[in-house]
């Protein structure tokens, strides 16, 4: 029998939902590892996730000096070797400030924060986090952001489209993705993309809010059971 | 050493929707300023470098603009010298 796959979290100054995103996957039947910013040890883990939240209090822009932190560096080796990556909200900013992620996130269309239960569009069966659901698919998870309108330049757009990077899309409980739901303006109601080898994956929504029936919508959990799978396959495969 | 002082500007893209500005644009109308448009709101960084000479120094605060300052997919940079002693 092989042991529970060890999924780490990191802890920046400000982060919000790292508890909830170790609760999560421990409620999923993984090993929640909680990382460091400011170490260099990302303590064997076989995944990796950059919650929700706050860090540094938006100075500057919304992930900037976050992805500038020690353990940031032994983030990127990690996920250029395959190893899965998922960034939550604010953890989605943070891998687009890396680099590790086409685009950027901008203040909502409507200047107010967010708060409400969306439904989404799995465009891409491609990633850790959306193995085994079937593109079209749509799941019900809640967003909470202030500044969750993904942008990207003309060549990375062009990219993203071209190469399906696009995970997620905001869209009617019954699928349809058009403007009456998009919630911030986002370009092509994208809500979540993926890097091109679909290991690592950001996204503005919060399953880490939607895996326990008792208190919310439960959509958040496919997605990591995906991340868990892929997790117990090991770096690189 | 000199210590040089820098102001780096630092603006979002034309192309892209700036919801501050929309929202200052729209507060100014109502306080009787109704010919303003086009307002955008950026940010306003300033710095003290100590280098051995100008050259340094303008070389070293361009590279900080492009790698922490600014985010080159959604913003747009100005750096300006504005001393030096």
């Amino acid at each position: 029998m092989s042991a529970a796959p060890r999924v780490g979290v990191v802890t920046f100054p400000g982060s919000l939902d790292d508890v909830d995103a170790r609760n999560a996957v421990a409620l999923m039947g993984g090993e929640a590892v909680a990382l460091w910013h400011a170490e260099r040890d990302l303590r064997d883990v076989d995944a990796v996730i950059l919650p929700g939240g706050f860090s540094y209090g938006d100075y500057l822009r919304c992930g900037a000096i976050a992805a500038r932190a020690p353990l940031m560096d032994e983030i990127a080796t990690f996920a250029t070797s395959g190893g899965p990556v998922l960034g939550i909200c604010n953890g989605f900013q943070i891998l687009c400030e890396a680099g590790l992620l086409p685009g950027a996130l901008i203040r909502n269309r409507s200047l107010r924060f967010i708060c409400r239960d969306v439904s989404l569009r799995v465009e891409t069966a491609r990633t850790s986090v959306t193995r085994g659901l079937t593109p079209g698919e749509v799941l019900e998870i809640p967003i909470k952001h202030g500044e969750g309108q993904w942008v990207a330049t003309e060549e990375q757009l062009a990219r993203v489209e071209g190469e399906g990077l696009v995970v997620f899309r905001y869209a009617s409980a019954g699928g349809d993705v058009d403007d009456d739901h998009n919630p911030n303006g986002t370009t092509n109601n994208v809500a979540g993309v993926r890097n091109g080898a679909g290991n690592v994956v950001g996204l503005m929504p919060h399953p880490e809010h939607a895996v326990d029936p008792d208190v919310g919508p439960t959509g958040g959990q496919p997605l990591f059971a995906s991340l868990l799978r892929a997790a117990l396959q090991g770096v690189g495969a | 050493m000199t210590t040089f002082t820098f102001e780096v500007l630092v603006s979002l893209k034309p192309g892209l929707s700036d919801p501050a500005g929309k929202a200052v644009e729209s507060s100014l109308g109502p306080l009787g300023w109704s010919n303003v448009s086009r307002v955008r709101v950026g940010k306003h960084i300033k710095l003290d470098v100590e280098a051995d000479d100008e050259q340094a120094a303008t070389a070293q605060v361009e590279d900080m603009a492009r790698r922490l300052l600014s985010n080159p997919v959604i913003e747009d940079l100005e750096v300006l010298e504005v001393s030096a002693k």
